[in-house]
């Protein structure tokens, strides 16, 4: 799965979850300041993102994830390529 | 004191998605009540299968997003608020001066039910982390006051079927109080499920009768009767201080000019057949209005269409007021909308003194000998009106009484 393959996907689930249209969800977004992103929707957004990507994020790592790109570099180097 | 006037209303309830088709629907006495379309029903065998559901779905008025992260209870007092807030002219007023008192019998009993069937299914990880927020009974008032920013004070009364009514007898109290100049308050609960219908079953207070006549279930005073129905959906009023009214030249639609509350101390669920407690909440509101019982000539019952409820209310009004008000049971048409019904109801004693017309008891088609008081049935009955009067009354032996006066 590429980085952008990710980035789509990971959109997506910022979507669904938090109502922001998945054209913002970009590399360098904030989940916090540009993306107006609460910490109980992150906590959402990961649990999907763990079950999309087949990757753990435990929550000291999550705590980590300040932008976009953060989330889907943590992702891409997790991830376990079928 | 200050007066304390009304300039804002809102509801979303089984006869329409706001005011004034809930308004046009009681008037034309229609009813709400219909078949509960979903499997639980016939899987659990349920006794009763009809509610008084939601004409409009909250999913119809509220963003995707706002809708999942709210319970249903959540949704209908968010969209009751926006009503009555813009009704209310959007008044311009200091976070610290605006409140919110928002009550609810019940709560969000849904969403535990269903992140419960998940946390059984799936396991922790998927439970929401919204499900506290969700849950809680304070969340209708919590979300109400975030979204218009109120900072004097944000509270939920909690006392079963009074919880509405009990909401607009506590900002009463802050207005009179001067802690803030306008208050979001009212009432919300929407809970039917397997576990509300079967409980309220098992305690035999519900109509199981008329699963294949639902619009003629709820029947209050009726000698028929033989049970409530129950609804959900939200009322909500903006109250203000008259004087801030005034100043930024608000429409008062008219005054709750007094409140009574009181307690029973006689069963957790029944009635005190005497009706004393009920009587002195009534006596209590009309004091505080200023007013004697021969002003109060209309009275919206609380009558929920139970065989002993009803009788006992009647006992109450005859022993605090007489035998001279028009009464009518907004619960023919409603159902019993728990933490919203003081509300709505509320709403409706309102808009009868407003408009100077009564709407009819749905169903009412034999006066119960035992009431011999004055119920409109059949049509709207016009009347120049000077005090209406809405009781009601919770398990727990929760009395709240509201008297309201014309603008």
């Amino acid at each position: 799965m590429t980085e952008e393959e990710i980035l789509e996907s990971l959109a997506d689930i910022v979507e669904e979850i938090a109502g922001v249209d998945a054209n913002e969800v970009t590399s360098e977004k904030s989940f916090v300041d540009d993306l107006d992103i609460d910490s109980l929707s992150m906590v959402e957004i990961a649990v999907q993102a763990e079950d999309k990507f087949g990757v753990k994020i435990p929550d000291d790592q999550l705590a980590g994830l300040k932008t976009v790109g953060d989330a889907v570099g943590y992702i891409s180097s997790n991830i376990s390529d079928r | 004191m200050t007066d304390v006037v009304v300039t804002g209303l809102g509801a979303t309830t089984p006869l329409g998605g706001d005011v004034t088709s809930t308004w046009d629907a009681l008037l034309a006495g229609r009813s709400g009540v219909s078949r509960i379309e979903a499997d639980w029903v016939e899987r659990h065998e349920l006794p009763v299968k009809i509610a008084a559901q939601l004409a409009v779905d909250p999913s119809e008025v509220l963003k995707r997003v706002e809708a999942r992260r709210m319970d249903r209870s959540e949704q209908v007092a968010v969209i009751a608020a926006r009503e009555a807030w813009r009704h209310a002219g959007s008044p311009e007023v200091e976070p610290e001066r605006l409140a919110v008192v928002i009550g609810t019998g019940i709560g969000g009993a849904v969403t535990l039910l269903a992140q419960d069937d998940i946390l059984e299914n799936d396991g922790v990880r998927k439970v929401s982390p919204l499900t506290i927020p969700m849950l809680m009974p304070n969340g209708p008032a919590a979300h109400v006051g975030l979204e218009f920013g109120s900072r004097a004070g944000v509270h939920t009364p909690v006392s079963a079927c009074a919880s509405g009514a009990e909401a607009l007898a506590w900002a009463w109290r802050m207005l009179k109080a001067d802690e803030a100049d306008v208050v979001i308050a009212g009432g919300a609960d929407a809970c039917i499920t397997g576990i509300t219908l079967a409980g309220f079953t098992q305690m035999r207070a519900m109509c199981t009768t008329h699963n294949d006549d639902p619009e003629r279930a709820s029947r209050p005073f009726d000698a028929a009767r033989d049970g409530f129905v129950l609804g959900e959906g939200a009322g909500i009023m903006v109250m203000e201080r008259a004087e801030f009214a005034a100043a930024r030249g608000a429409v008062v639609h008219g005054r709750l000019a007094g409140i009574g509350t009181s307690a029973d101390a006689y069963h957790i669920t029944g009635p005190d057949p005497e009706g004393v407690g009920q009587a002195r909440a009534m006596r209590a509101a009309i004091r505080s209005a200023g007013l004697t019982p021969s002003d109060i000539d209309h009275v919206n019952c609380h009558a929920t269409s139970t065989p002993v409820g009803d009788v006992g209310e009647a006992v109450s009004i005859r022993s605090a007021i007489g035998d001279h008000p028009i009464l009518t049971a907004p619960k023919g048409s409603l159902g019993h909308l728990l933490g919203a019904a003081g509300a709505v109801e509320g709403v409706a004693a309102l808009l009868a003194v407003r408009d100077g017309v009564i709407p009819p008891t749905a169903n009412l088609e034999n006066l119960d000998p035992r009431v011999h008081l004055d119920v409109v049935a059949d049509e709207p009955r016009k009347a120049e009106l000077i005090a209406a009067l809405n009781g009601s009354f919770g398990f727990g032996g929760h009395n709240v009484a509201l008297v309201f006066t014309a603008a």
